[in-house]
């Protein structure tokens, strides 16, 4: 069977929610569990409903010495004795628990799945949260100080050389997504931001500058999964989940033979547009997982948005904002609205949720099919999901 | 005799290089089968980037750029620092020995878990 296939039964999204991202007090116990009673409110359902609960999360024992997040939150959310597990994929944890929670319920394994994803992050210093991250490299790269801003920086400068693309177009990708985090009451930036500032902030990893990265980020986001004609018992109009994939390309980012191809989310796009048979042209709003600016151009090409070297030409153009054709990163994207680790893929499929189901208020754009990227690492591990509207 | 341990693109079977190495070959599948040392070799730079956020036990900023060896009909493409934050797209490099690249008692992992030592890469006119 060909990757992406569909199997199983229609799975739906029948409640969601995302904490206020930032620089919050709470630790993750309690950041997983306000995104998780929320979630579960928002649909209508009873945590003794719930049959398979999945918390995505990167490093909360190394960033903050709490292990077993997956059994503490299916007690604080009155779960017990549901069965839950802790999914990793470092970025990618909350594409990952969205794959996993999918598959949960595809399976006829479980008919109410509940993902939470989360990080506690902004008590360590930049320094320090920079090496928890820079750990998931091959001992051959971390040696040499290397870190995700980094490979950013290496792959920023081979993009704009071999395309000739101008510097500023990186930097309208931070503007445009700072607009739309501006009219997100839950983003940790809700302020916009002019080209100027983000081309003369202080450099980071040289050709890119602070405001081409996202920041160190708090917060939780979830979801609640169930087979479509049990989410018919829950409400009129719900979102099913219509193609989902995942991937992974070399964890060596160098030994990649083309470094402006992001391998997986090609791939994991192509598996997730088969499984829903849709095209790129299909789609109306997308969440793609701009860690960092070049990335945003990278995915869209990868996904088959724009071709290789030229989404640099369609962010300029304005084709990718709010009211352009192609609305990417509405939510502000990770840049803005913040990017704390585990929560980051579950909170891209919330804002998708929000817009398919019209409930994005100042941000609502018109859509009926939307996608979210989620990407691990430097493209290592990627999951892509297209979302649509069931009733 | 030299205590350098050699900059090692790993070779498979069937003769494909990889740097660094794994235990299947990514080309093939095939297991390695031996090492070529780069060490003596230039390479050309393909990218940099001058990090000026590095971690605990990094020196800052940190230039780093991606080389490419030529051997025979392969490119082997490696990551490392530059002994000097002025380099370009194109230029020659040769390798230079470092005992310890970072402190390795200063970042997350534990030290005996992997190798300190290796190489940067510098200029050559």
């Amino acid at each position: 069977m060909a990757p992406g296939a569909a199997v199983g039964m229609d799975v739906a999204l029948i409640g969601a929610s995302m904490t206020r991202f930032g620089q919050r007090e709470e630790w993750i116990l309690d950041l997983l569990a306000e995104a998780g009673r929320a979630c579960l409110a928002d649909a209508g359902v009873d945590g003794a409903d719930v049959e398979h609960c999945f918390v995505a999360n990167m490093a909360s024992g190394e960033f903050e010495g709490q292990t077993g997040i997956m059994n503490a939150l299916a007690q604080d959310l009155g779960l017990v004795p549901a069965y839950a597990q802790r999914v990793d994929q470092t970025s990618a944890s909350g594409g990952g628990g969205m794959y996993a929670a999918w598959q949960s319920v595809a399976s006829g394994a479980s008919d109410m799945t509940l993902l939470v994803g989360g990080e506690k992050m902004t008590h360590r210093t930049t320094a320090e949260s920079t090496d928890v991250i820079a750990s998931i490299t091959h001992p051959a790269e971390y040696k040499h100080g290397v870190t995700l801003p980094s490979f950013a920086g290496l792959t920023a400068r081979a993009y704009l050389e071999r395309f000739d693309a101008p510097r500023e177009s990186l930097a309208r990708v931070a503007v445009k997504n700072h607009a739309n985090g501006a009219s997100n009451p839950k983003a940790q930036f809700q302020k916009e931001v002019d080209l100027e500032t983000v081309l003369d902030s202080p450099m980071v990893a040289d050709p890119l500058r602070l405001y081409d990265f996202c920041p160190v980020t708090d917060g939780s986001a979830a979801l609640l999964f169930c087979p479509a004609d049990v989410a018919r018992e829950y409400a009129d109009e719900f979102v099913v989940i219509e193609g989902i994939a995942g991937a992974t390309d070399t964890h060596v980012v160098h030994e990649r033979e083309d470094p402006t191809v992001m391998g997986a989310v090609r791939d994991s796009g192509t598996a997730a547009f088969e499984m829903a048979g849709r095209d790129p042209d299909d789609v109306d709003v997308a969440e793609l997982h701009d860690m960092f600016t070049i990335l945003e151009f990278l995915q869209m090409e990868a996904l088959g948005f724009a071709d290789h070297g030229r989404a640099w030409e369609q962010v300029q153009a304005g084709r990718t904002e709010r009211d352009g054709e192609l609305p990417i990163n509405t939510s502000g994207g990770l840049k803005s609205k913040g990017h704390p680790l585990g929560a980051t893929g579950v909170a891209q499929a919330v804002e998708i949720y929000e817009q398919l189901l019209g409930e994005a208020g100042e941000r609502q754009v018109d859509a009926e099919t939307g996608l979210a990227c989620n990407v691990g690492g430097f493209g290592n591990c990627v999951t892509t999901a297209l979302l649509e509207v069931a009733g | 005799m030299s205590d350098e341990p050699g900059l090692l693109a790993v070779e498979c079977e069937n003769g494909h290089l990889s740097h660094p190495g794994h235990p299947i070959c990514g080309e093939c599948g095939a297991p390695r089968a031996g090492a070529v040392d780069l060490a003596g070799e230039t390479a050309m730079v393909v990218t940099w980037t001058t990090s000026h956020a590095t971690p605990p036990g990094v020196r800052e900023p940190n230039t780093l750029a991606i080389v490419e060896f030529e051997v025979g009909d392969q490119q082997v493409r490696v990551l490392g620092g530059t002994t000097t934050p002025d380099v370009a797209m194109g230029d020659t490099v040769r390798p230079v020995y470092v005992p310890e690249l970072r402190d390795p008692e200063a970042g997350i992992k534990v030290p005996e878990s992997q190798a300190w030592d290796g190489y940067r890469f510098e200029p050559v006119e």
